[in-house]
């Protein structure tokens, strides 16, 4: 079972946090914390598997986390899980934001944190893996966008074409934020 | 890089207000969230981010309970923003349930997940969610029906469930697949938070199972794992539907649509491979079903994307838990041997764990891979670094111990993370307990540097355990007293340094210690010692449970007298504290000071460890107490097959069952004994080999158990043994470090080659017998009866023997019965102490001279009174004399004297004959008593009883050890038993072997076991072959076959007749040495005894 999904970004702040398991509000602060503790003093050339961290539930857990540019997508599991397959899972995560996001940045997390959410409800539920297959997630997303326009909801709507153009130049990279996907910061920045 | 933020969020409003033409109140919604945003970046320190927060909370709260509000939703995300960041909106929930309850589809969306990442399980507001989840699970709207399914699978209040079970049932029905699946996952939740709410749809989740909808399917599998976790034996049934299922998916029988990177539904061949492999566990038939899938699922996945691997490493796993096939399992082990050696480090981390797996079964996989084992001891990872050591620890045994004890206080030194601290103290403490006086003092250090390490961080228990072992000691009182004392010492110049810089655990074991040893050490005045525990009662950092513990030991410690001033000041300080305990230990001290009578009598010296009530608790059949890190490793056993002693699970249960069928009271509480003493629980029995599942030995032959004790080297000798089990030829001369690489592996992988496989998979290695563990209690002892029937009453008075009579001649009479008898017992012994490695087969040795109340199957023969009257002085020369008749002619071993206690002495030998090996044990009465009547059989005083037995190897190992227990009644009628050990090197069972040359070549093809070596060779004189082999032959009684050329075959068999072949070639200086056998272990362990009497030369 998947016990938390985390996302935060290089310097430690989050930007999505999901239990699948009720910790109290100080014990959820102090894991992401711990977590990214763990996370980040890893060098790029090691495995994306670490055990231990005490909070989360000590000996039968595991994070299983992946680094893309500014991000690092963290999930909590426990040993019923495989590693290898939760790694492909983020790898999915990640493929399915970029769709929905055009090259998918942090930014869009941010703003977007609900969406995220949704997209990962799609794909994750109460801690089971739901679906796995990227194109069927899409379909789900776009299914309930596509109910949300048709009740002529006048603002913040959540078409994919709307979001397309929320795009951020960036100084020195040309129209185009970087994509999440890369997998090396090129220009760290900070948010 | 900051201004590259506030460029970019500066870019934003304008970005915005050019998209967002149709509603303004998106621009504004989005720019406050974007302002919070930008807010928060600018802040340099925590405290300006909670005032912004709770600022923006204030704002957010004043809005939300403005009626009618346009901008719920936004409100919504921006409080779920403050929460993420770990401020409380507390004020929003209602709202957010509100917005659940009352909202369009997209604000219910909003609504519904701000109260899943708000609110759990517990949290009273859930109440008011339940008339929504019920309302949308009945909608005709399809996102509603998921938005209430999801949140219901998130959390739902426990008593609730009954209100909207019906309807989420119902929904398993329903046309539309996507609703099917995530009703199937919401059941799957009931089914873990209540399950005996769902039990009545267990029939609707087989529907689930045989959905069309391959995606339902797979949400069902969620549900089958865990009920087939928990209940294994009631989904026997499906087992072929699950393999079909695995078939038709690993086929390709998938829409293309399931396909990940080409491969056909990893995530479902994952899940399946799973639950196959715990329906084939211990499971034969079943497993057989599964064979035919897994070997298709190996092929097919050969692919090199990662998802391939992943299913890789499931199906190995499932191929080393299932009832094994020897054919899967050469492939399984190459595949692990792919993933140890590939240069992805993940891959690399999950072959480190497939090794750590199967290494129980295995241990010469581990073998193979030392070199890579080695190298991933040495990585930069450090989770690869701990996932090497936690291979190592499961290979541990009585030689390569205190190398992998080394390595983890290396790791320990550097681990920063305190989780891995807490389990490798635990680790290192285990070891440290499973192997304790093999050398006293590196069991004191390492437990010394075990504490100081782990601070007060480690598992309460680690310490009491320890403190426990000293004060119960072993059987051998010189080894307590040495243990002790050196501990004593140890801890003296600790105290004497900075004990400011001890953990509050560590000073807590040390004035333990000292206040109960420190008079072993002569040297040492109590003042001395009272004034170093003062001293620590005097530093600021000791808690006050600390000073209890000091306060204590000097009360054991002061005597009066000169102590007197030190203690009465201490007292003096601590009898108006405010802490009660310490001022009642203060008290105490006070008193018992000053009363040196009432002191030896409230405390006398050595009252400490009576821990006789254990086991008579363990006897009443009381649970045996386990360590809270022992029932985390029960709980973990999923991760890897939890063989070891610790892991007391299923397996030896399950034998003690088997054992309270059909035993004695007495056994029964033996089993218990044994799962109380943490030191012995080996309770595991080998069913598995390199020719895969070992049958269930008949144990009727087992009429005798010959332990198979780890040949004990000190570490100065270790190194010449080592050599033998490193496989890289030595031939070429390596570089420096490779070859301090090489050393490191020798030393980690010793005894892994000769020794059987269950000594590692259980770390049951016997300890010899000085080291095992006084039998408390019900004495285990008894049970050892078991190994050899020596049971005969040896010193009775008179009014026993009749009855004595009675009982042998009953047994003699009905051999049968007794075959089995002993068979249940020698069984029992397997099971609840799996350290048989060898049995000895136990036959009828002569019977000269016996009396009928002897005449068992075993003879012991009485003879007359010694001629010695002192037992002091009967010597070896003296027993000679006793050896038998038809025995003293042939050459016998030095007779070694076993055991003794103030009744009876022994002593043993063993004698070559040609075709057997007999061991031959005498038994003394060094009593006084019982001399007056003497029936025959009985031993009277000072005289010799002489049994003989034939030894026969079913296992080779380098040393074949002969555990036996005498049991004798004394004339008060109470009877005793006296355990003994007893050591032979394998080269004793070795008889040269006459065959043909071409006889030699027929049956080398046929032999399957085989090892090569490189030996030296005797440059004395022209022929170094020849002088070599003639060497060999005379120091191990091998049979030269032929000589031709620079090459030489060999012959010897293992007694009976277990052949073994050896080939030597002379190669660049050495002898290449190549054996064979039909039997597993035997060339490794002859080729151990070959180097050595090369060695000796």
């Amino acid at each position: 079972m998947i016990k938390a999904i985390l996302i935060f970004n290089n310097h430690g702040k989050p930007r999505l946090s999901k239990f699948y398991e009720h910790y109290n509000e100080d014990t959820e602060q102090q894991i992401i914390r711990e977590t990214f503790h763990l996370v980040s003093k890893r060098d790029e050339n090691v495995c994306n598997f670490l055990e231990g961290g005490m909070l989360i539930g000590g000996s039968d857990y595991k994070l299983i986390y992946r680094h893309y540019a500014t991000l690092y997508f963290v999930f909590c599991v426990d040993s019923s899980e495989s590693e290898l397959g939760i790694l492909d899972l983020i790898q999915v995560f990640v493929e399915t934001l970029d769709k929905c996001f055009e090259n998918v940045c942090e930014l869009d997390l941010i703003f977007h944190v609900d969406k995220v959410h949704n997209i990962l409800a799609e794909m994750v539920m109460g801690g089971m893996v739901l679906e796995t297959n990227m194109n069927e997630i899409i379909t789900q997303v776009d299914a309930q966008n596509k109910m949300e326009k048709s009740e002529f909801f006048p603002f913040f709507s959540f078409s994919l074409s709307l979001y397309r153009r929320l795009s951020f130049s960036l100084p020195g990279r040309t129209g185009r934020h970087r994509p999440v996907l890369q997998e090396r910061p090129l220009v760290p920045y900070q948010l | 890089m900051s201004d590259v933020v506030e460029k970019t969020l500066t870019a934003l409003p304008s970005l915005l207000s050019l998209d967002s033409h149709p509603g303004s109140a998106k621009l504004s919604s989005t720019s406050k969230l974007g302002n919070l945003i930008r807010g928060i970046t600018e802040l340099t320190s925590k405290h300006e981010e909670e005032k912004l927060i709770q600022h923006e909370l204030l704002a957010i709260k004043e809005q939300v309970s403005s009626p009618n509000t346009t901008m719920m939703k936004e409100l919504m995300v921006r409080s779920i923003y403050c929460e993420m960041l770990g401020y409380e909106a507390s004020f929003s929930y209602i709202h957010a349930i509100k917005l659940a309850q009352q909202g369009t589809v997209l604000e219910k969306r909003v609504g519904y997940l701000a109260v899943s990442l708000f609110l759990n399980e517990s949290h009273e507001l859930l109440l008011l969610l339940v008339n929504t989840v019920l309302k949308d699970l009945q909608s005709t709207n399809l996102i509603e029906v998921c938005m209430a399914l999801t949140v219901v699978s998130q959390m739902f209040p426990k008593d609730m469930i009954p209100a909207i079970l019906p309807l989420v049932e119902e929904k398993l029905n329903h046309p539309k697949e996507i609703i099917r699946r995530k009703a199937v996952l919401a059941l799957y939740k009931f089914y873990l938070i209540a399950p005996n709410q769902v039990q009545h749809i267990h029939n609707k989740f087989r529907k689930a199972l045989c959905d069309k909808d391959p995606g339902v399917m797979t949400a069902s599998l969620h549900i089958y794992l865990q009920m087939i976790q928990e209940n294994p034996e009631a989904y026997k049934d499906l087992t072929p539907s699950f393999v079909t299922i695995l078939k038709q998916v690993v086929g390709g029988k998938l829409p293309m649509d399931f396909n990940y990177h080409t491969v056909p539904a990893p995530w479902l061949q994952i899940q399946l491979l799973r639950i196959l492999s715990l329906l084939g566990k211990n499971d034969q038939s079943t497993s057989e079903v599964m064979y035919e899938v897994l070997d298709e699922s190996l092929q097919r996945a050969e692919m090199n994307h990662n998802i391939t691997y992943a299913i890789l490493y499931e199906c190995v796993k499932c191929i080393y838990t299932i009832h094994p096939k020897s054919d899967l399992l050469e492939k399984a082990a190459k595949c692990i041997g792919n993933f140890v050696l590939s240069p992805k480090i993940n891959l690399k981390y999950l072959g480190l764990k497939a090794l750590t797996y199967v290494v129980q079964q295995d241990p010469k996989l581990a073998l193979q891979h030392q070199m890579t084992i080695i190298e991933c001891l040495d990585h930069p990872d450090l989770i690869i670094k701990r996932e090497t050591l936690e291979l190592l620890f499961r290979i541990t045994n009585g030689q390569n111990v205190t190398v992998i004890v080394e390595k983890m206080l290396e790791f320990l030194c550097i681990s920063e993370d305190d989780h891995t601290t807490i389990d490798l103290v635990g680790k290192v403490a285990e070891l440290a307990e499973k192997y304790p006086l093999k050398y006293n003092e590196w069991f004191i250090e390492t437990m010394n540097t075990v504490f100081s390490l782990g601070g007060d961080m480690m598992q309460p228990d680690i310490p009491n355990s320890f403190l426990k072992l000293l004060s119960e000691g072993f059987d051998s009182v010189e080894e307590d007293r040495k243990l002790r004392l050196f501990a004593v010492n140890s801890y003296i110049p600790l105290l004497r340094g900075e004990p400011g810089k001890l953990p509050q655990r560590f000073l807590q074991v040390i004035s333990w210690v000292l206040g109960e040893y420190s008079h072993l050490r002569e040297d040492l005045e109590p003042a001395e010692v009272l004034s170093l525990l003062a001293k620590l009662l005097d530093m600021k950092n000791s808690s006050s449970e600390t000073k209890s513990w000091v306060l204590m030991a000097m009360t054991k410690l002061c005597k009066g007298g000169a102590d007197a001033s030190v203690t009465q000041e201490v007292s003096e300080t601590y009898s108006s504290s405010l802490d009660t305990v310490l001022r009642q230990r203060a008290h105490e001290l006070q008193y018992l000071s000053q009363d040196p009578e009432l002191r030896a009598r409230v405390l006398p010296r050595g009252s400490c460890g009576n821990f006789a009530f254990v086991s008579e608790a363990l006897a009443a059949g009381a649970a045996p107490y386990k360590p809270p890190h022992q029932r985390q490793e029960e709980l973990d056993q999923s991760k890897a097959l939890s063989l070891e002693p610790y892991g007391l699970s299923l397996p030896i249960s399950m034998s003690s069952c088997s054992i309270t069928d059909r035993q004695s009271p007495t056994l029964l509480s033996m089993s218990s004994g044994l799962s109380g003493d943490t030191l012995k629980l080996d309770g595991i029995k080998r069913v598995w080999g390199r020719e895969g599942y070992l049958a269930q030995r008949e144990p009727v032959e087992e009429a005798a158990q010959v332990e198979v004790p780890s040949p004990i080297q000190s570490p100065g000798r270790q190194g010449e043994g080592d050599s033998l089990h490193s496989q890289t030829p030595t031939q070429t001369p390596t570089p420096e470090p490779e070859q301090e690489k090489q050393q490191l592996a020798s030393s980690l992988f010793v005894g892994l080659a000769s020794q059987s496989s269950v000594s590692l998979m259980g770390k049951s290695e016997p300890m010899p017998q000085r080291f095992r563990r006084k039998a408390k209690g019900q004495g285990l002892g008894s049970s050892f009866i078991a190994n050899e029937q020596i049971s005969s009453s040896l010193i009775s008075p008179p009014s026993a023997v009749d009855n004595l009579l009675c009982n042998n001649l009953l047994d003699s009479n009905n051999a049968s019965e007794l075959a089995e008898q002993t068979s249940q017992l020698s069984q029992s012994l397997t099971t609840a102490n799996g350290t048989c490695h060898a049995e000895a087969e136990l036959t009828e040795s002569d019977t000269k001279g016996c009396n009928p109340a002897l005449r068992r199957d075993n003879c012991v023969v009485a003879a007359g009174p010694g001629p010695h009257n002192d037992p002091g002085r009967l010597t070896e020369v003296c027993l000679d004399s006793y050896l038998p008749a038809e025995l003293s002619g042939l050459s016998h071993s030095e007779i070694a004297p076993l055991c003794a206690n103030q009744s009876l002495n022994l002593s043993a030998c063993h004698v070559q004959k040609e075709d057997s090996l007999i061991l031959v044990v005498f038994i003394m009465n060094s009593s006084e008593s019982a001399i007056q009547q003497i029936p025959a059989g009985e031993v009277t005083s000072y005289s010799v009883a002489v049994g003989q037995y034939s030894l026969t190897v079913k296992r080779p190992a380098v040393h074949v050890e002969v555990v036996g227990t005498v049991s004798y009644q004394l004339p008060a009628g109470t009877s005793q038993s006296l355990q003994f050990s007893y050591k032979v090197p394998l080269t004793s069972f070795i008889r040269p072997f006459v065959v043909s040359t071409e006889e030699y070549g027929t049956m080398w093809l046929s032999f399957s076991h085989d090892t090569k070596q490189n030996l030296t060779l005797i440059n004395d004189n022209q022929e170094p072959l020849t002088a070599t082999l003639n060497a060999l032959k005379k120091k191990l009684q091998l049979h030269v076959v032929e000589v031709i050329g620079m090459e030489g075959i060999v012959a010897c068999r293992l007694l009976q007749d277990l052949p073994c072949l050896m080939h030597c070639r002379v190669n660049a200086g050495w002898l290449a040495v190549w054996l064979r056998s039909p039997v597993p272990d035997l060339p490794d362990c002859l080729i151990y005894h070959c180097q050595r009497a090369l060695q000796s030369l």
